[in-house]
């Protein structure tokens, strides 16, 4: 999609050959590890990667092994070089994968989060051995860095914290949260610039928080559902997904995805429009598309309702 | 930038400290000052307005310094002031442990319950204050802390009183009576910090290089300075020009001595060929290592020194600009800095056209805020700024993109305070001192139990049982258990070690590393497990949480030993704790971002492999 | 944008984000167009200086390096004291003009009483700022010029715009990559609309009702006579409903009645018509005095088609719900509509009658479906289906050979003339109005979600005036122009100055703002001066209506008034 003329001179770009697992692949200078793994077929978990963010390098679950490098690198931002010998199956990167499954899998609700059981299998990663996850923390929103109080260590410590429901449009559960940087990175000066979510506190004790944890409303929020879009785990979710969800009538293979334009000014914002037993039901941006890139304004996200009150009304 | 701030007003004195850091609010409301006629026609909101996020940590500091905690209102002031949102600022204020964000009283003293002082009594010393004061909480007035560097005077702590001007003050050895005197009648009223020199027990002996002002001269007296040597080094750099200065560096192979042992002539060179500008020079100063404090006694006792080594630096990387970064708890040190940066000012040592020569130089203080993290290189370009101190990823590397994305030297206090000596003997000359693989004078931070703690200074080559026996061994009557080197980011060796050299290629070939110079020696009656759970601690409250083998890693790592030591009978459950604490180790060294958790599990990992710690727990 | 011979913006929206200067002269872009923003964003934060000119200090001002805060209806003698600073100061582009425009000479002598002390005397601009923007706008390698309501929704919209294109055409800031004019439209389709002919003097693809040629490309294609009589604007509509020439009126998704400036007179017109046929996907306002409702289906979602934005780029708009009840997609409707008039038009897809239009207008020939589906969305002009794209226009202008550089350029020679609606001691102050974040025009959309940051219908009024006026926010106060009156809730905003008031459109039934403004309309594109209205406001007891204005004067139901749908009819 999108290949417009960008306005730079058409240098024509290098390509870069480096061998993974033993087989030599070529990318395009300036490519990831990541996107030479795509390149060569080796399917490599991501979790904290946006295809429109800056690689964070936070969850380190696409980590390789790279020869020279005395510790494995990831994989999403590291960029190639040429000559370049990475292995991604190594029983090193087998351990740091499995181990970051665990570690997010005895501390997170990984319950939403797409791939997990299939890359739990694969690893081979037990994520129960830490012991039985600590019950609901009521106390993530005080923030006291370089404190904390250490149990005797027959509970794991964990994310889990009451669901946040503070507007009619989207739902924190900060539960499911893996600390990504993503909803902050496209709430900052990647995308948003509106600034209203930080990451607040320190170490395990951080949280995606406004300041003082003030509720959404009251923050510097402007409710376009960018961080939603760039969940990777389903901490963030839209009112409407949430609700369905607890109703039990969520049910995506019900549902259909269609492209197309934006209403509600002349920018001409893509949207995909969700639809379960026609009705909109959540609305997501192309993130390949150059007008937006994933992201858009609080009407192209939520201004669908009246479409289907009309329906409601009989107004039509 | 359209920020939303809340209806929350900062109080007058929150208003008056932070205009008294940041300068007033300048014409016109939109930053925080009164609404006047110009605003009603013209405003300037963009990039120079945005310019001054690096003055946050700054602005910070001045609340919490003058009223103890950062309300809502202080909070959206510094915001508005600075361009920065409320989200941002806040998230910044509760990365660092000295910052609150919640009510406290202005009085609050620290007591450090880290590795050093837990060998030299500052468990009793806590259970004390927990009768007398109620449970350690920032209402109840005293706080658990991390190392605070004042480990050779051990137990330490720190008390501090909110105010104009607030008062810190560092107490050690640290008593019940003091902390409760300190509380409830102010800082004030305590008896004068000990004397600079008496971290340093070689002090006035003849034949020290670094160390050889300390005790000697007046730390804040320029003219003791330059009576002893003082801006001989600079004088020689100037004479010798920017690329002499770097060849001489690296002909000494001088090492840096804050725990990576990165060559400092090729830092320096490989920064001075990058051709973007301007050039940084960073003083880490953020000595919080537990069992650190050789910085403490350069920066207390000779302070000169360092503003004289950054000037040299600063010339030969062609930097317009230092900054040191001290580490928060360190108020003296912050004191005779800021006192020898005013005086060197003053004589044309530093500024513009520094001595006649046309090259001009600046060199300011940054004060961290209570976080270990900050000490990694990358980390406190973020404090610096105005983040949160978290690390980068490298590449890029701090010559490359560094402080402000520009070329940077990240240079320790010790490494530098080696560059007059340089100087004035030559490269080649240095290199002589020490061994073949490490050239120079030594720092070593020898604390724990032994009769004269303190910093010493010795060639490289000279073994762990020399440097012990120069800090009197342990007392009478009790037995070396173990000693730990590099901080809780290094290892422990036996006590049946002593022959190790303490030198890089030494330590290497024992598979143990020097780190920064800690020597932590303890004795038959210290607890070993309970150190492992210290430091297992430390690095669960010092995880930036940026990366998840760190954040989650170092909480599972100290939930496995707490089981080990509570259950320590029960030998398949201990055999799948120790099973966890490998797998999480090296999750820990081979993925995590920085040499924080890259190293969060070494001290743990040679305990159990090299003293076999983990076998002995009982259950208690 | 006529002065350069195609009616568009030159610029794409990726080319903001390599331009080192952008202004953004009545165009509030973070509220009204915050996508369209995140380009600006990036190369702001690549160090782009920011100019921001409007009124107030909106949200896009506050991200501006400087804002110069000029008075309501002051944009033409602003530019001319730009442009003549520009041509003082030695920094025209002379090659540029010299090549590429004609009339040089006399856009000087227009300039040349605007000194600086005069524009700022009659702007309220400090000299200072209006300097700084000339020459950083002149010196700027890549300088965009982005504008919006605040510079058309005036008595001389038109010639705003022709004030603007004069300032980049002195210093060539138009043609090139990064460096042009950027009208960022208000609605989804107003580009295309236009481009499909649907302006009183247009044919589809750019042609003109008054050409003899273009007509007979239709009458050919069409086999049918085409009236070379251009059709009436809006507002002419309204005049000749007053003269009473026009008595059947066919309202397409448009809600004049809330919508239009002075919607009382609006009302008084709609009621007195012999038939009113409405066709939206709502009962709107309009459509509550309609003889006849066609229900539609949403464009957006309901119906296939295409959309054209801002930067001229065509892209398809596609079926995602099932349109409910008897609502019928607007080509149906249209063809029944035919059938019943005694035409009897093949059923054809929205593809079909596309790629009609594009065997007509050369401007979008290559943009086949499968093109506009593959590429996400095609820039016009785009005549060969292989061909490049067109990020820019007006690249000609920069051409060496006279004959590739085609027609040149005029400056525009125009007079500053102050809002029609004056202030006096009885309507001292200035009322402004736009849209905000979460809102969109008369709310019929947008009113269906619960926003959490919606004021609402309230009055922005200035720190001082509110303390004048003796109010606290949140307090009732009625709002007065020579031609209605409205409560609304006070809201204090430092954004703006004493005497200056802005409203939001988007609460018609809460707050008519357009009772209020004036119907005073441009003598080129008829867009009617919603942004300069004379009021006065006092403060008052009286609680905040339910309905609106128009309500309480217009009886809803007449009773000839005919809900069917199309079908029904057959």
């Amino acid at each position: 999609m999108n290949v417009h003329y960008t306005g730079a001179t058409d240098t024509p770009v290098r390509q870069i050959t480096i061998t993974i697992d033993g087989k030599e692949v070529s990318v395009p200078e300036g490519s990831t590890i990541l996107t030479a793994c795509n390149a060569a077929g080796k399917d490599t978990p991501t979790l904290c990667y946006g295809d429109t963010l800056t690689p964070k390098n936070a969850c380190r679950v696409c980590m390789v092994e790279l020869e020279g490098s005395r510790v494995l690198v990831p994989s999403c931002s590291r960029k190639v070089q040429p000559g370049m010998v990475v292995k991604t199956d190594s029983e090193r990167v087998r351990h740091s994968r499995r181990l970051v499954l665990e570690l997010l899998g005895s501390s997170v609700d990984l319950s939403t989060t797409p791939r997990i059981p299939e890359w739990m299998e694969r690893y081979d990663a037990d994520p129960d051995r830490y012991g039985e996850r600590a019950g609901e923390s009521r106390r993530r929103d005080v923030h006291e860095p370089g404190e904390h109080h250490a149990g005797d260590g027959s509970v794991a410590d964990t994310m889990c914290q009451p669901i946040k429901i503070d507007n009619d449009l989207y739902v924190r559960d900060y539960s499911k949260c893996i600390l990504c940087y993503k909803c902050v990175d496209a709430c900052g000066s990647q995308w948003q610039n509106s600034f209203a979510i930080q990451i607040a506190g320190r170490g395990f004790d951080s949280q995606i928080s406004t300041e003082y944890a003030a509720e959404l409303p009251d923050s510097a929020c402007v409710f376009c559902g960018n961080c939603v879009e760039v969940c990777p785990t389903g901490a963030l979710s839209f009112k409407s997904e949430y609700d369905m969800r607890e109703e039990g009538t969520w049910d995506e293979s019900q549902q259909t995805q269609t492209t197309t334009v934006c209403t509600y000014c002349g920018v001409g914002c893509n949207v995909n429009l969700h639809v379960q037993d026609n009705k909109i039901v959540k609305v997501t941006s192309p993130h390949d598309h150059d007008i937006g890139h994933g992201n858009l304004c609080i009407k192209g996200r939520f201004g669908f309702s009246h479409v289907q009150s009309r329906k409601e009304d009989g107004d039509g | 930038m359209d920020l939303k701030f809340s209806n929350a007003e900062p109080f007058a004195e929150e208003r008056e400290a932070i205009d008294r850091r940041l300068g007033g609010p300048g014409e016109g409301g939109w930053h925080g000052g009164e609404r006047d006629e110009q605003d009603h026609r013209r405003a300037h909101t963009g990039h120079a307005a945005r310019s001054r996020r690096h003055l946050v940590m700054e602005a910070l500091h001045a609340v919490n310094d003058r009223v103890g905690w950062i309300s809502p209102g202080a909070l959206n002031y510094i915001g508005k002031r600075l361009s920065v949102s409320a989200a941002d600022v806040y998230s910044v204020a509760t990365f660092y442990a000295l910052f609150s964000t919640n009510p406290r009283p202005k009085r609050v003293v620290h007591v450090c319950t880290d590795i050093a002082c837990m060998a030299r009594g500052s468990k009793e010393v806590c259970a004390s204050l927990e009768k007398r004061l109620g449970p350690a909480s920032a209402m109840t007035g005293w706080k658990h802390s991390p190392c605070l560097g004042v480990c050779e005077r051990a137990p330490a702590a720190m008390a501090v009183e909110a105010g104009d001007p607030p008062h810190e003050h560092l107490i050690g050895p640290a008593t019940v009576e003091e902390v409760v005197l300190a509380l409830n009648v102010g800082p004030a009223a305590l008896a004068a910090e000990a004397p600079p020199m008496m971290a340093v027990p070689q002090a006035g002996q003849e034949g020290l290089m670094l160390l050889k002002r300390v005790g000697r001269v007046d730390p804040e007296s320029i003219d003791d300075y330059l009576a002893t040597d003082g801006y001989a080094g600079l004088r020689r750099a100037f004479e010798m020009g920017p690329g002499q200065v770097i060849s001489e560096v690296k002909e000494s192979r001088l090492m840096g001595r804050g725990g990576a042992a990165f060559p400092a002539g090729i830092k320096w060179e490989s920064t001075a060929k990058q051709p973007a500008t301007p050039r940084y020079l960073v003083c880490n100063a953020d000595e919080s290592e537990p069992g650190t404090f050789k910085d403490r006694a350069i920066l207390e006792g000779d302070p000169f020194a360092l503003i004289e080594s950054m000037t040299i630096a600063g010339y030969a990387i062609g930097a317009e600009r230092g900054y040191i970064y001290l580490r928060g708890e360190y108020p003296r040190a912050f004191r005779m800095l800021r006192n020898a940066i005013e005086r060197v000012r003053e004589r044309g040592f530093l500024g513009a056209d520094i001595l006649g020569t046309g090259w001009s130089f600046e060199l300011e203080i940054r004060r961290g805020a209570g976080a270990y993290i900050c000490g990694e290189e990358t980390a406190i370009f973020n404090s610096i700024e105005g983040y949160r101190g978290e690390p980068r990823s490298k590449p890029p590397f701090p010559f490359e993109q560094g402080l402000f994305n520009k070329p940077t030297v990240v240079n320790n206090v010790e490494t530098l305070c080696n560059v007059p000596l340089i100087m004035q003997i030559g490269g080649a000359q240095y290199a002589k001192i020490g061994t073949e693989g490490s050239t120079g004078p030594k720092l070593f931070c020898v604390s724990g139990n032994l009769v004269r703690p303190g910093v010493y200074e010795v060639p490289f080559g000279a073994t762990l049982g020399e440097v012990l026996e120069l800090a009197g061994g342990v007392p009478q009557g009790r037995t070396l258990q173990a000693v730990l080197f590099g901080g809780a980011a290094g290892g422990f060796v036996r006590a049946d070690e002593l022959h190790i050299p303490l030198t890089f290629e030494g330590a290497r070939a024992n598979a143990t590393t020097l780190g920064s110079g800690v020597v932590l020696a303890f004795d038959d009656t210290v607890d070993l497990s309970g150190i492992l759970l210290r430091i297992a601690s430390f690095f669960r409250d010092e995880s930036c949480g940026q990366c998840v083998p760190c954040r989650v890693g170092t909480v599972r790592q100290e939930e496995a030993l707490l089981r080990i030591m509570h259950n320590g009978h029960d030998a398949a459950a201990k055999g799948r704790d120790i099973r966890i604490l490998r797998d999480v180790g090296l999750v820990m060294k081979d993925s995590s971002i920085c040499g924080l958790g890259q190293a969060a599990w070494n001290a743990v990992e040679s305990a159990i492999d090299r003293l076999g710690v983990l076998e002995e727990s009982k259950s208690r | 944008m006529t002065v350069f011979g195609a009616g568009g913006g030159t610029s794409s929206y990726n080319e903001i984000e390599d331009a080192d200067l952008i202004v953004f002269w009545g165009s509030n872009a973070r509220e009204a167009h915050p996508i369209f923003f995140h380009h600006a964003l990036k190369a702001i934060h690549k160090g782009a200086k920011v100019y921001a000119v409007d009124p107030r200090r909106s949200k896009t001002a506050e991200w501006a390096d400087s804002w110069l805060g000029l008075d309501v209806g002051t944009d033409v003698a602003l530019a001319y004291g730009v442009g003549r600073e520009i041509i003082h100061a030695g920094l025209v582009n002379e090659a540029f003009v010299a090549n590429a425009s004609v009339g040089f000479e006399e856009y000087v002598a227009a300039c040349e009483p605007w000194t600086l002390e005069v524009t700022s005397r009659e702007t309220g601009v400090p000299a200072e700022l209006i300097r700084q923007l000339a020459h950083d706008y002149a010196k700027a390698e890549r300088a965009q010029l982005c504008w919006t309501l605040g510079i058309t929704e005036h008595h001389n919209g038109t010639d705003n715009v022709r004030a603007l294109c004069n300032l980049a055409l002195l210093t060539g800031q138009v043609g090139r990559w990064g460096a042009g004019l950027v009208p960022v439209r208000g609605q989804n389709n107003v580009q295309g609309g236009g481009d499909m002919g649907a302006i009183p003097k247009n044919l589809p693809g750019f042609h003109d009702v008054g050409n003899p040629e273009h007509r007979a490309k239709f009458e050919h294609m069409w086999g049918v006579t085409m009236p070379p009589k251009y059709g009436l604007t809006l507002s002419e509509m309204m005049e000749a409903m007053d003269e009473g020439h026009l008595t059947s009126v066919y309202v397409v998704g448009e809600n004049p009645v809330q919508s239009d400036a002075d919607t009382t007179a609006v009302a008084r017109r709609l009621q007195n018509l012999d038939h009113l046929v409405v066709q939206d996907i709502f009962l709107t306002k309009t459509a509550s005095f309609a003889d006849v409702v066609l229900p539609s289906t949403a464009a957006w979602c309901e119906s296939e088609g295409t959309f054209t934005n801002s930067e001229r780029r065509v892209q398809l708009v596609r079926k995602a719900l099932e349109p409910p009840g008897s609502a019928k997609d607007d080509i149906e409707i249209i063809r029944l509509i035919a059938e019943r008039l005694g035409h009897v038009w093949p059923i054809q897809t929205a593809e079909q009658i596309w790629d009609e239009l594009r065997a007509v207008s050369p401007a979008h020939h290559g943009m086949s479906y499968r093109i506009l589906e593959e590429r996400g969305g095609v820039q016009w002009p785009f005549p060969d289906e292989n061909g490049p794209e067109s990020p820019f226009l007006h690249g000609r202008l920069w051409e060496k050979d006279p004959a590739k550089r085609g027609r040149l350029a005029p400056f525009g020679i125009i007079e500053h003339r102050l809002p029609v609606d004056k202030l006096n001691d009885e309507f001292p102050l200035r009322l402004t109005t736009g849209r905000r974040l979460t809102d969109y025009n008369t709310g019929v959309q947008s009113g269906g979600f619960n926003s959490p940051i919606r004021l609402g219908a309230c009055v922005d009024i200035s720190p001082e005036d509110m303390v004048r006026l003796g109010l606290n926010e949140g307090e009732v106060v009625r709002v007065s122009s020579r031609r209605g009156t409205v409560l609304a809730a006070a809201r204090r905003d430092p954004g703006l100055r004493p005497g200056l008031l802005f409203m939001a459109c988007n609460f018609p039934d809460e707050m008519d703002v357009n009772a209020l403004t004036i119907e005073a309309n441009d003598p080129i594109s008829k867009t009617a001066e919603f942004k300069a209205t004379a009021v006065k406001v006092e403060k008052t007891n009286e609680e905040l209506p339910q309905e609106s204005a128009v309500a309480e004067t217009i009886d809803r139901d007449r009773p000839d008034k005919e809900l069917a749908t199309a079908n029904e009819e057959g």
